[in-house]
């Protein structure tokens, strides 16, 4: 009985990744992810690993998950025209599978003791949750302790990161400025140094442009000869015609309206 | 104070001298000529009273050696700071230091309003001290200091007017020819050492029979090797070009170094060397042919050059021609005297042409003086005395001591002989071209200068110009001074070339045949190991007085043609040039010599070093080797810096990929 | 079963994990790539947990677990932050760190 279960859930298991990897559509790959986590949730089950299979359920199926259709649906998924550039394509799952292959002879080549076996013998009460809280808070006291403190730490980054704003990307003008400029020259950028072209490139199209002038009198002052960056803060009277184009974008220029945010 | 307490004295006078002008200048700057000539005139005190003492020791003991300190004294060398006192060196001491005294003094008036005034005086001590280095050097190493020192005073002072292009060039070329003698000296010496074992000069010529052979090849190249070095110092064929080169120094300069000292070292090295030479008379002859072949050309060369200080110039390469042939045909006294003659009048010709220059405000052409006896006649009458003693007149002291060494050849009879003849040839063509300056440059109608100088004005140039090229020249860097001094009217200059005309009008009874051999004497004493003197080949006495009646006649002959065509019947000179065009033009062009020595030297010579430039330095060491580590470096880097695309993907890639080989390792140093 | 089958299972799901990560261009399909390896990461430890009789194993999947969940908030944190600057949702795009 446990066979077939076992067969169930790990075909739907391998299926339902194989679908994560190829489905085109964002949110069906989410939906996929899903099935592939309740899958593994038998699996673990099956291994008496019950508190494992219920955390993960709960968590992962559950929240993490519910969370990842949520970014899908603001987000959406773009339309990817291709799967990346010709060689990558060939390459990824060549060097993939070739890591399978090599953690299949690692495992099951190398001659464990116990993988051909069953198992150690079952004592009452493995894997549930009085002897995993038990443990948890006895021996491994010290991980719980991190493992919480570290999700404070995510949920507040992700808080900063993604809040409106001074979140993250929303840099103020000068320092969107400083980060998307191609320093100037002869102050020992290493770009400079190695002669990459397209920063000589972005030099010399950031030297044609009008001086930038400050709203607030002068914090960013004019560039050095040869760099000078445009951009036109919008004034208090609203006028939002000041288009940094940032040179930094090769080919998709993401023009950012900058009033669009404030 | 013993002798050679005095020759360290005379040695050190001009040391000190040199010195505190040199560090002194900014103190006392117009002091510094005083201080330059008392120095060479207490060492030449010194150099008398070393003379003195000398004399005091019996003739056989007359070679006394002093040692200061050891540089390097073991098995196969012994070098040390060592001077040998005999006749010869104090011989050439006294006239170095006595005709220095008299340049010296002439120096203070001529370079009165020079701004170089204290440097050429620090220069001018500093090459009297090498030179006296270079004569009373005891061992070989000290005779090639001296000799390099020399070389190196020789060009400061030729570049003296820095400035100037034409003197810098003057100066570069002078000092590599002389380092080609120098490396010619050097591995003659070193080919010599190899098989004595010893640098010191009685040493060497104690052991000398016992280690060569008479001809060995060893000996006979170490002495060619030797000559070269004399050829070089002593402007003879073929490295004489710098001489007539190096008059873009000053004229005191010219009179001291290439006049009356520095040219003569080349044959104070064969006189101080003579037992090798006698022991290797394949060498000898080399000095004898060469010797005589630098006095026919440059005579011709006199004859055809209108620059008066080349002329006098090419003089003295005549004359100094004659002394190497007498010295390496073993007339060594005979050589000795005719160098301090040559001294006193070269000297004085030197000077007088310093003042006729100064008369012409510092144009130095034959063509454009003439006519200058009223004007100058001091200038004049040196100009006479100088040009008699060097054409070899009764009684001068030219005619004693040129006619000497050509006695004493015609005597020895054979080869010796031929030679003896060319040299008279060459008394011949002396006279002819001393005479044709005299009277060029001063009977005939005076020229505006001589006119203006005969009211009492020295005439002044408009525009400062470089007498050898005419173009225009700075002046405000301060020299050549602005002032121009002739000698009627300084007294320093008329009492230094007074005292070298009474030098070359009665130097020569020191040595009158017959009568009594002051020099020979003195000198003989040195050379008394010599089979030469030992078997008796001086000349009779009566063979000497026809060898000097043939002289006098031979320059007779040659003043008279000169005085026909340059007096007499003027206009024969030009329509003879138009003539005989083609020899004008050998002759003008002094034989070509610099053409072939460009073409063969320094041509190839400048081609090596562009081709090595272009392929070994730009390609191999530039290109390959460092251009290429820096290149592969760089290639490298740019290679690997190609892996930072900015893609995730990559980036995740090369991961996966270096987890696999790492896996890969581990699963394969477990089966 | 024996062990051996649940490991072979993780073996391979970590291999299709690799192979989304390097072909997918969408950030967020990445990141449920790197979800499946994480998976298979825990699958691989509550199956050596079974097989030693020894539960640290299942501990550290729940650690697990719990990492996965921190970074995932932040990486989708981030993408939202991108996504609003309206910057293209594509990692071939967001190349700036290249040099």
């Amino acid at each position: 009985m446990s066979q077939v279960l076992f067969f169930i859930a790990a075909i739907g298991a391998l299926v339902a990744a194989g679908a994560v990897v190829l489905l085109r559509n964002a949110f069906y790959s989410v939906l996929a992810l899903v099935a592939h986590l309740v899958c593994l949730a038998v699996l673990f089950m099956l291994l008496r690993a019950e508190f494992v299979a219920a955390a993960q359920v709960v968590i992962y199926a559950g929240a993490v998950m519910v969370l990842y259709v949520f970014v899908v649906a603001y987000i959406g998924g773009s339309e990817e025209v291709t799967a990346g550039s010709g060689m990558l394509r060939i390459i990824g799952p060549l060097f993939a599978l070739a890591l399978a292959v090599e953690l299949l002879i690692a495992l099951l080549g190398s001659g464990l003791a116990g993988i051909s076996g069953k198992g150690a013998v079952y004592h009452t009460g493995f894997g549930t949750p009085a002897h995993i809280g038990k443990l948890f808070l006895v021996n491994y006291l010290f991980p719980f302790e991190v493992a919480s403190l570290l999700l404070l730490v995510a949920a507040v980054g992700a808080v900063v990161l993604a809040r409106r704003h001074h979140g993250a990307l929303d840099l103020s003008p000068e320092l969107e400025a400083l980060a998307t400029e191609p320093r100037p020259e002869f102050t020992g950028t290493t770009a400079e140094g190695v002669g990459v072209r397209r920063v000589y490139r972005q030099l010399e199209a950031a030297s044609e442009r009008v001086t930038r002038i400050s709203e607030s009198g002068g914090v960013l002052e004019p560039d050095d000869a040869g760099e000078s960056t445009g951009a036109t803060v919008p004034a208090a009277a609203g006028v939002s015609a000041g288009a940094v184009t940032s040179p930094s974008q090769d080919a998709a220029a993401g023009t950012h309206d900058a009033e669009g945010e404030r | 104070m013993s002798t050679t307490t005095w020759a360290w004295l005379v040695l050190l006078l001009p040391l000190l001298g040199s010195a505190v002008i040199a560090l002194g200048f900014k103190i006392y700057p117009r002091a510094a000529g005083a201080i330059g000539t008392g120095a060479i005139m207490l060492s030449f005190v010194c150099a008398v009273i070393t003379l003195i003492s000398l004399l005091g020791h019996p003739g056989d003991h007359r070679e006394l050696t002093s040692t200061l300190w050891n540089y390097a004294v073991s098995d196969g060398v012994d070098a040390k700071l060592q001077i040998l006192v005999d006749p010869v060196s104090v011989f050439m001491a006294l006239v170095v230091t006595g005709v220095s005294s008299t340049i010296h003094l002439y120096s203070i008036s001529y370079m009165r309003s020079d701004r170089g005034y204290a440097r050429f005086f620090a220069y001018m001590n500093f090459f009297v001290l090498s030179m006296l280095t270079l004569v009373l050097g005891g061992n070989f190493i000290i005779l090639i200091i001296g000799w390099g020192f020399v070389g190196a005073a020789s060009y400061l002072l030729i570049s003296f007017w820095y400035r100037r292009t034409t003197a810098t060039r003057a100066g570069v070329k002078a000092f590599v020819i002389n380092t080609v003698g120098d490396v010619g000296m050097i591995l003659g010496t070193i080919l010599i050492l190899r098989q004595t074992h010893t640098v010191g000069f009685l040493a060497t010529f104690q052991v000398l029979p016992h280690v060569f052979s008479h001809n060995s090849p060893d000996l006979v190249a170490a002495c060619i090797l030797l000559l070269i070095g004399a050829f070089a110092k002593s402007a003879q064929m073929p490295l004489h070009t710098w001489l007539a080169d190096a008059m873009e120094g000053p004229t005191p300069v010219s009179a001291l170094i290439h006049a009356a000292t520095m040219v003569t070292a080349g044959v104070y090295l064969i006189v101080r060397l003579h037992p090798l030479f006698e022991l290797a008379p394949a060498a000898a002859w080399v000095g004898i042919v060469v010797g005589c072949a630098t006095l026919l050309i440059a005579g011709t060369i006199a004859l055809a050059v209108t620059d008066i200080k080349r002329i006098i110039a090419y003089s003295t390469m005549s004359q100094i021609g004659y002394m190497i042939m007498g010295a390496s045909a073993g007339a060594y006294s005979a050589a000795l005297f005719h160098l301090m003659a040559h001294a006193f009048f070269k000297a004085l010709l030197f000077m007088a042409a310093g003042s006729i220059i100064g008369a012409m405000a510092g144009e130095q052409s034959l063509d454009k003086m003439h006519g200058f006896r009223r004007a100058l006649p001091f200038t004049f009458a040196c100009f006479v005395i100088g040009g008699l003693a060097l054409s070899g007149i009764v009684p001068f002291s030219g005619w004693f001591s040129k006619d000497q060494i050509l006695g004493y050849m015609l005597n020895r009879g054979g080869a010796y002989a031929v030679f003896a003849v060319l040299g008279y040839i060459g008394a011949l063509l002396t006279g002819m071209y001393t005479f044709r300056l005299i009277f060029r440059a001063f009977t005939g109608k005076p020229c505006e200068e001589a006119v203006e100088l005969e009211h009492g004005q020295i005439a002044h140039a408009e525009v400062p110009t470089n007498p050898g090229t005419g173009e225009v020249e700075d002046n405000e860097i301060g020299f050549p001074g602005p002032e121009h001094v002739i000698a009627e009217r300084e007294w320093t200059m008329k009492l230094s070339m007074g005292l070298l005309a009474f030098a070359a009008i009665v130097a020569g009874f020191l040595q009158v045949p017959g009568v009594d051999h002051e020099v020979s004497g003195f000198l003989n004493t040195s050379f008394a190991g010599s089979p030469r003197i030992a078997t008796g080949t001086e000349p009779s006495v009566g063979s000497e007085w026809v060898g000097l009646i043939i002289g006098t006649v031979v320059g007779l002959i040659g003043i008279a043609t000169v005085y026909v065509i340059y007096v007499r019947r003027r206009g024969i000179s030009v329509v003879l040039q138009r003539r005989l065009s083609a020899v004008h033009g050998l002759l003008v062009n002094k034989w070509y010599f610099d053409e072939l020595i460009s073409a063969l030297v320094v041509q190839p010579a400048l081609a090596l070093g562009r081709l090595v430039d272009v392929v070994l330095e730009r390609g191999a060491v530039q290109g390959a080797i460092t251009g290429g580590a820096t290149d592969a470096v760089r290639a490298g880097s740019a290679a690997v810096r190609r892996a930072q695309t900015g893609l995730l993907r990559n980036y995740a890639g090369l991961f996966v990929l270096g987890v696999v080989c790492v896996g890969l390792y581990f699963l394969i140093s477990a089966a | 079963m024996s062990i051996g089958w649940y490991l072979a299972v993780s073996a391979i799901i970590f291999g299709i994990g690799t192979a989304g990560v390097l072909t997918r261009r969408n950030p967020l399909i990445i990141l449920m790539c790197l979800e499946l390896m994480l998976n298979a990461g825990n699958l691989a430890l509550v199956a050596f947990s079974r097989m030693y009789g020894n539960e640290a194993g299942q501990i550290f999947a729940l650690i697990v677990i719990v990492v996965a969940a921190c970074e995932v908030t932040v990486g989708l944190g981030l993408l939202v932050a991108i996504s609003r600057r309206k910057l293209p949702i594509d990692v071939d795009k967001l190349r700036e760190l290249n040099g």
